[in-house]
């Protein structure tokens, strides 16, 4: 479903130039959901931005990406922005303030000239598990959990068969993380939807992912199957690290841990 | 526990009055801290950090009473600003979330840190200098000569917090509050950071209050937990027993944390009971 081969992310130019992402490659199956794990500044973000074709005009992006056989040149077809969908971390920043949830569910059927808009609009409610009442209120009328519901009803909208979704749980409480991640597994099983998720939380990659590659400073440290990371047996000491430093405070760990760089 | 406390909080209660009405943030929360790690957990809007925040008088525009709040025998409630000026710093004194947003920015870390000795102690600045970069090396910061002139934007968000740290510890004071020191930070970062802490604590016999809304950092990083909601102390117990909690509202949300074991099951939701807001918290 999703091809990425060798892609290199480089900002700025000259001595400025930074080498956010240097040759990673991947793929995804189809209804898979495929996780990018890493701390921050390692790239997983910046790779996801490359393939969304967010970043062809404020950075040098190479490399070759294919996304259900179609290679994405510079400029995405339209086609492309209504298969391939996002979900931004922060509820509070990715919608409007002063547009209504109507509205911001309305603008992507719009752009991609869609029919019956208010009825699509209904139903993406629905199937985030918000009901009518949602429709017409604003972004700070409502809690975070509720926000971050929106914005993956806006991205359902284009009946999209891609969800791009970067950190999409982690400014959220516990207990709304839960709400949000089994509506995300029930949305893939609905829809037959396929997934990237980028997260620094690695139960919450466990939890969703059937593979996975762990990045550090731009590059994949490790690509693995799920059962890899539940057994806690990856192989390579970065990641091995990374998980002794996610299952809790551990003070003799602690004096082990290396500097990788 | 060991000797006798060295802080006392009963029936806390902290109240603001906003335009909807009265909001009660801190329901009648009790607790003693003695010289160990007590860690408060809670999701945003439990309480955690205002009850932090009364025991320092940090809460402007707020009601604050309670039938007792003392440290070491001073009542801190009744504490003239004169006295809670001493005890900020000297005696409890408190760290933040973000250093970004914590430190001053156009002060040199140096000069920052040298600040917090010098209000509580009268001495030269040149003892003040060699205090504080004897604090940078304690908090394990290589190159403390560098560091000391650096302005905060220069250090990376994990020395940041170590800078916070060995700003607060200058004055030695007996409590550290923490209120969620490390996360904004990356795992391995936090961990280091936390173990730097830890080590002073024991090392100095201090106490510490360590506010998260993190459970299993809590449950591995403390002695021992109170589990907030809705104001209300609702589950106190040893860390290391937090698995066998027993209150639904501390069930619920151990349940519903992904594991990284796990298979890709629904994950159970918290359903939340407005009875916890009525009976008291079961204490183990």
């Amino acid at each position: 479903m999703i091809d990425v081969r060798g892609l290199d992310v480089v900002f700025g130019h000259g001595k400025q130039a930074f080498h956010a992402v240097r040759d990673v490659s991947f793929s995804v199956e189809r209804g898979h959901s495929f996780g990018l794990v890493g701390e921050s500044g390692s790239g997983k973000t910046t790779v996801l931005r490359a393939l969304a074709g967010l970043l062809d005009r404020v950075a040098r992006v190479s490399g070759e990406m294919t996304v259900a056989q179609e290679t994405l040149l510079r400029d995405r077809s339209r086609e492309f922005r209504r298969r391939v969908q996002m979900v931004f971390q922060d509820p509070f920043g990715s919608l409007h303030p002063r547009h209504t949830v109507d509205t911001i569910l309305g603008e992507p059927a719009r752009v991609h000239r869609l029919d019956r808009i208010s009825e699509r609009i209904v139903t993406a409610l629905e199937e985030v598990g918000l009901d009518a009442s949602f429709r017409f209120r604003y972004p700070h009328q409502i809690s975070g959990g509720q926000r971050q519901r929106v914005s993956i009803a806006r991205a359902l909208i284009t009946d999209p068969e891609i969800i791009l979704l970067d950190e999409p749980t982690s400014a959220l409480d516990v207990s709304v993380q839960a709400e949000v991640l089994n509506l995300l597994m029930r949305l893939k099983r609905d829809h037959g939807l396929t997934y990237i998720l980028v997260s620094h939380n690695l139960a919450v990659i466990a939890h969703m992912c059937e593979t996975l590659s762990v990045m550090q400073n731009g590059a994949v440290v490790e690509t693995m199957g799920v059962q890899q990371l539940r057994d806690h047996t990856p192989e390579m000491p970065y990641t091995r690290q990374l998980l002794t430093a996610s299952l809790g405070y551990d003070r003799a760990a602690i004096d082990a841990f290396e500097e990788f760089t | 526990m060991t000797g006798s406390p060295l802080l006392r909080v009963e029936d806390l209660h902290v109240s603001y009055n906003t335009p909807t009405g009265l909001v009660r943030a801190v329901n009648g929360v009790s607790f003693e801290l003695g010289r160990e790690k007590l860690g408060i957990v809670g999701e945003s809007g439990s309480g955690k950090s205002q009850t932090g925040r009364a025991i320092l008088g940090l809460t402007a525009g707020a009601q604050v009473r309670a039938r007792r709040l003392e440290f070491e025998g001073i009542d801190l409630l009744n504490a003239s600003e004169r006295t809670m000026r001493q005890i900020r710093g000297k005696c409890i004194s408190m760290i933040m979330q973000d250093p970004k947003y914590s430190l001053n920015p156009v002060m040199t870390v140096g000069s920052q840190i040298e600040e917090a000795f010098l209000v509580h102690s009268k001495t030269s600045k040149r003892e003040a200098r060699a205090r504080t970069l004897e604090m940078l090396r304690a908090v394990k910061i290589r190159e403390p000569e560098r560091v000391y002139k650096a302005y905060p934007h220069e250090v990376s968000g994990g020395m940041g917090q170590r800078i916070m740290i060995a700003m607060m510890m200058i004055p030695k004071p007996a409590i550290i509050i923490a209120d969620e020191p490390t996360s904004a930070l990356d795992v391995t970062v936090q961990l280091q950071v936390l173990a730097v802490l830890d080590d002073m604590i024991k090392e100095r016999g201090m106490g510490l209050i360590f506010i998260s809304h993190d459970l299993n950092l809590i449950a591995s990083f403390c002695d021992r937990i109170l589990v907030m909601y809705g104001g209300r102390v609702v589950e106190e117990c040893i860390a290391s027993e937090l698995a066998q909690a027993t209150h639904p509202y501390t069930r619920g949300l151990l349940n519903c944390l992904p594991s990284l074991d796990g298979g890709q099951d629904e994950l159970p939701v918290l359903q939340r009971d407005p009875a916890w807001l009525t009976t008291p918290g079961g204490t183990r």
